[in-house]
């Protein structure tokens, strides 16, 4: 760990060069990172708070919101109870094909989000796997609700267990050792003993899987048909209203996600402070 | 004697209910691309993968995956060394602005970076009088792909350099090493497996972007198609097989990546630990 | 509560880590199992916890066969030698867990169950911090906690897992005489493994001594260190010095001096080896009959209450130490770079064996 010596530690001509990488850093990240980001506020506030709200009240922009809740509300509950479990399997025994199984689990990180909406589609489309006995039950899953709900649970399938499972690493199994001599039973292990010590860790994998689940832009955009005001989602609602030259409503929209965003951020780095403190 | 080999319960459980997610979700899915594409026969895909609208997208995708890599390999560094070595006001801010665009939907990087950089938006009415057009060129998408792959070097990098012994360097500059000779003679050798390893999944995640860049591209074939909007393209005109086949391509070219990253994150590990 | 443990042997992977071990402890015993790393003492231990299974072999807890039994259905207790404590809960919390999820039914009430744990708080002199966290304490009063945890679920052994190992040498031979005191009024069996010989010596009622995967051999401490089985124990207990040669008949040679040696009275022409410790060398300035040899001085070193003597002998090549007391030395007056006699009073003596890696001296 680097001490306040070594961050600080140079000669005179050492500080020129210092104060040039920090400005140079500093413009970088304000032109590149804080730019943006300031943009989409500006941008949604252009025609006042007026105009941001009415924007968001439009019926078609709640639709999309209902929506894009009702997706998270799926994802991030089934997500995290297979988060903890494979965390739980992975961490507390030794297997074979446990290296394989955690290239597997972050699988759906490496594939780009289209392709994991065009697996939907291949198996529940019209032409699909499904697709006529589907259609004869009646059953609509592409370009309909179920259809988004399950490109969302998949694009977000390992958030939950990859914040989990290095924390779960580190701590080893000795605590739930002493808990089972003890006479402790397994659910009692992992409520009394486990969960408590992960806990931060386990929210901030919660709310990772809910941002990615609300933000989730090229997955859904395939299975979804952009019915208005049926199958949009936030993000798609945004890109409909680009289109339509709404721009104002589209930031206004965007904003929703940004204060999303943000939220994450500030959660995940007091999670961080809270796990460097135990 | 049956030998328990764990002894923790819920192995059976945990375990199980992990297989059959995996499968069902992740393995099962994703299968579906191969085996579509090999029922549409070789042929078709062939000529599927290898039409010239196709090829353009391939490299126009990898060139700009690479190039944003590149600069996010230097940016990055740059950033991390900042972080990593000295103190400044305002850097425990500073420090989470870099994890935004993990944070931010790709939606919502896409809109603002679009507005940004149109003709007459902040940046672009300054860029448009010195000749360069960034919305809707491949320069747009080259500069997304950056944005969403930025944090991965940095935070890569990051704890690598924080981890560095002082007293090596001291060790370095009391030889008579000037301060370049240190930096490219001892630290940056130390670095380079976590920023060769950052630069790849930066590489990986532009590889299949699609939410930051369909703003800025307007999706025109040959010019600023990247790969996965002709995907959608393709699904838009209901051509299935052609779509698959691209996507069986990419998801291809996202496992091999994959597997480097794994290997290269494997060397690196051993690398720290002597 | 006896443990008996029979044939009992683990393979990790392809290392194995015990061999066909037999064990019996008896009813509020304090057993020792020490030997060095990879003796496999830790993985014996965790097998009578329950904590690992064997490959083949037994395990009987007062006469009931428990090895297919889970680890909380033992009626053990298990101290770790990181302690294991529950770093969210308190102190009090800690030592109540055991208590806590026991099923409804054999549960005690709260407040039995809060007297239970001052109690052990009690007694072991920290009831002081209950309210406090384990990151609030040092090592020694974790080790107690750990220890107090283990006790309130009432076990009829206990099985402590390099208890002292990560304390510093003060505390820990404060925790060793404490130890053996708490054994004495709880009563429970007691098995604890160490690498330290001079800890399980002192504490334990029986000492078993393992090397790789073996009990090389069990008994109290005095006869271990009295009549060691062979040159492992021997020199595993404590610095030594060795001489090759041979035995025939009940007579050992070594070097140019003759020992009796009645236990080798069958030996015919044999290698053999004769160790002596350095507190059993005779030294003296004039020679004393045909089993002194000569050595030179090489350093004199003070060590605590003693003076220890690195000699070179002047016959060969071989080094040799000899620890005399101050009063000696004062007396003597032996300064480096004399050539002096020293006479080994006892020397034990064990047949070579040539499969076996020579032992170095002790430096």
């Amino acid at each position: 760990m680097t001490t306040r010596r070594h961050r600080n530690a140079e000669t005179a001509s050492g500080k020129i060069i210092r104060w040039i990488l920090i400005t140079i850093a500093l413009i970088f990240l304000a032109l590149f990172l804080i730019t943006p980001l300031v943009a989409v506020f500006a941008q949604a506030l252009d025609k006042g708070w007026a105009g941001y709200w009415e924007a968001i009240r439009e019926p078609d922009t709640l639709a999309a919101i209902r929506l894009t809740l009702i997706a998270a509300a799926f994802a991030v509950p089934l997500n995290t109870l297979f988060g903890i479990a494979a965390a739980w399997s992975i961490t507390k025994f030794d297997f074979r094909g446990k290296n394989l199984l955690l290239t597997v689990l972050d699988l759906p990180f490496a594939v780009s989000p289209v392709i994991s909406g065009l697996i939907f589609v291949l198996i529940f489309g019209a032409q699909g796997w499904f697709g006529p006995w589907l259609s004869e039950h009646d059953i609509q899953i592409i370009f309909a609700v179920p259809g988004i709900v399950l490109a969302t649970i998949f694009v977000t399938v390992p958030f939950v267990a990859r914040e989990l499972i290095p924390h779960m690493q580190a701590q080893g199994r000795e605590e739930e050792e002493a808990a089972l001599v003890l006479g402790a039973s397994g659910l009692q292990t992992f409520f009394r003993v486990t969960l408590p010590n992960v806990r931060w860790s386990l929210l901030a994998g919660v709310i990772l899987c809910t941002a990615r689940a609300m933000g989730e832009f090229g997955a859904v955009s395939v299975v979804s048909g952009h019915i208005r005001g049926e199958t949009n989602t936030i993000p798609l609602q945004v890109e409909i209203l680009y289109q339509g030259f709404n721009y104002v409503a589209a930031f206004a929209v965007a904003s929703l996600l940004t204060f999303l965003g943000l939220a994450t951020l500030i959660i995940k780095k007091f999670v961080e402070w809270k796990t460097l403190e135990t | 004697m049956t030998t328990r080999r764990n002894v923790l319960p819920g192995f059976g459980i945990s375990t199980g209910i992990t297989l059959a997610y995996v499968s069902l979700l992740i393995l099962i899915p994703l299968s579906a691309v191969f085996l579509s594409t090999a029922a549409g026969g070789w042929d078709h895909f062939r000529s599927a993968v290898t039409s010239p609208q196709v090829i353009a997208s391939y490299k126009l995708t990898i060139g700009a995956s690479i190039g944003g890599a590149a600069i996010n390999a230097v940016f990055g560094l740059l950033v991390a060394w900042v972080l990593a070595r000295y103190d400044f006001f305002g850097k425990r801010l500073v420090d989470a602005i870099v994890d935004l665009p993990f944070a931010l939907p790709t939606a919502v990087a896409g809109l603002s970076l679009a507005a940004i950089y149109s003709d007459n938006g902040w940046f672009g009415r300054y860029l448009l009088p010195l000749g360069i057009k960034v919305a809707f060129t491949p320069t747009g998408i080259l500069l997304a792909l950056t944005f969403v792959g930025f944090p991965f070097v940095v935070r890569n990098v990051q704890p690598v350099l924080e981890d560095l012994d002082l007293e090596v360097e001291e060790a370095a500059r009391s030889l008579g090493a000037t301060r370049w000779q240190t930096f490219s003679r001892v630290i940056l050798p130390t670095v380079l497996p976590a920023l060769v390893t950052g630069s790849a999944l930066a590489l990986a995640r532009a590889l299949g972007e699609y939410g930051s860049v369909v703003f800025i591209s307007a999706n025109i074939p040959f010019k600023t198609q990247i790969t996965s909007l002709l995907i959608i393209t393709k699904l838009e005109e209901y051509d299935y097989t052609g779509a698959t086949a691209i996507a069986a391509v990419m998801l291809l070219m996202s496992f091999v990546l994959l597997l480097a990253i794994n290997l290269l994150q494997a060397r690196s590990r051993r690398y720290q630990e002597t | 509560m006896g443990i008996e443990i029979h044939g009992v042997s683990k393979k990790f992977g392809t290392f194995e880590a015990l061999k066909n071990v037999d064990l019996t402890v008896g009813d509020a015993e304090l057993v020792a199992l020490l030997g060095p790393s990879g003796s496999g003492k830790t993985t014996l231990l965790r097998i009578i916890a329950g904590l690992d299974t064997p490959d083949s072999g037994s395990i009987l807890l007062n006469g009931e066969d428990a090895t297919n039994r889970g680890a909380g259905d033992r009626g053990v207790g298990f101290v770790f030698q990181h302690y294991a404590l529950f770093r969210h809960m308190t102190v009090m919390e800690n030592v109540a867990f055991g208590l806590r999820v026991q099923p409804k039914k054999v549960r005690k009430s709260k407040e039995d169950i809060h007297d239970r744990v001052m109690t052990l708080l009690k007694l072991v002199q920290l009831d002081w911090v209950a309210k406090r966290y384990p990151a609030q304490l040092s090592g020694g009063q974790r080790q107690r906690i750990a220890l107090a945890r283990a006790l309130a679920v009432e076990p009829k052994v206990l099985l402590l897992d390099e208890p002292f190992g990560a304390l510093d040498a003060r505390v820990r031979r404060e925790l060793r005489t404490w130890l053996r005191r708490l054994h004495d009024e709880i009563n429970v069996s007691c098995v604890f493994v160490t690498h330290d010989q001079e800890e399980a010596l002192e504490v334990s009622d029986r000492v078993a001594i393992l090397d790789k995967g073996r009990i090389e051999q069990i008994g109290t401490p005095q006869s271990v260190y009295d009549n060691p089985a062979n040159p492992f124990v021997y020199s595993f207990l404590g610095n030594v010095n060795l001489f090759h040669g041979r035995v025939k008949e009940g007579k050992a040679t070594i070097g140019d001096f003759e020992v009796d040696a009645p236990e080798h009275r069958d030996a015919t022409d044999s290698p053999a080896v004769g160790y002596s410790r350095p507190h059993e060398m005779e030294v003296s300035r004039e020679r004393n009959g045909n089993d002194s040899l000569s050595a030179v001085i090489l350093q004199i070193q003070a060590v605590g209450p003693n003076i220890k003597l690195r000699l070179k002998r002047t016959e060969s090549e071989d080094i040799l130490e000899a620890e005399i007391t101050r009063e000696k030395q004062r007396d003597m007056d032996l300064k480096s770079g004399e050539t002096i006699y020293v006479k080994p009073r006892l020397v034990r003596v064990f047949i070579a064996d040539p499969s076996e890696t020579p032992l170095n001296y002790q430096i």
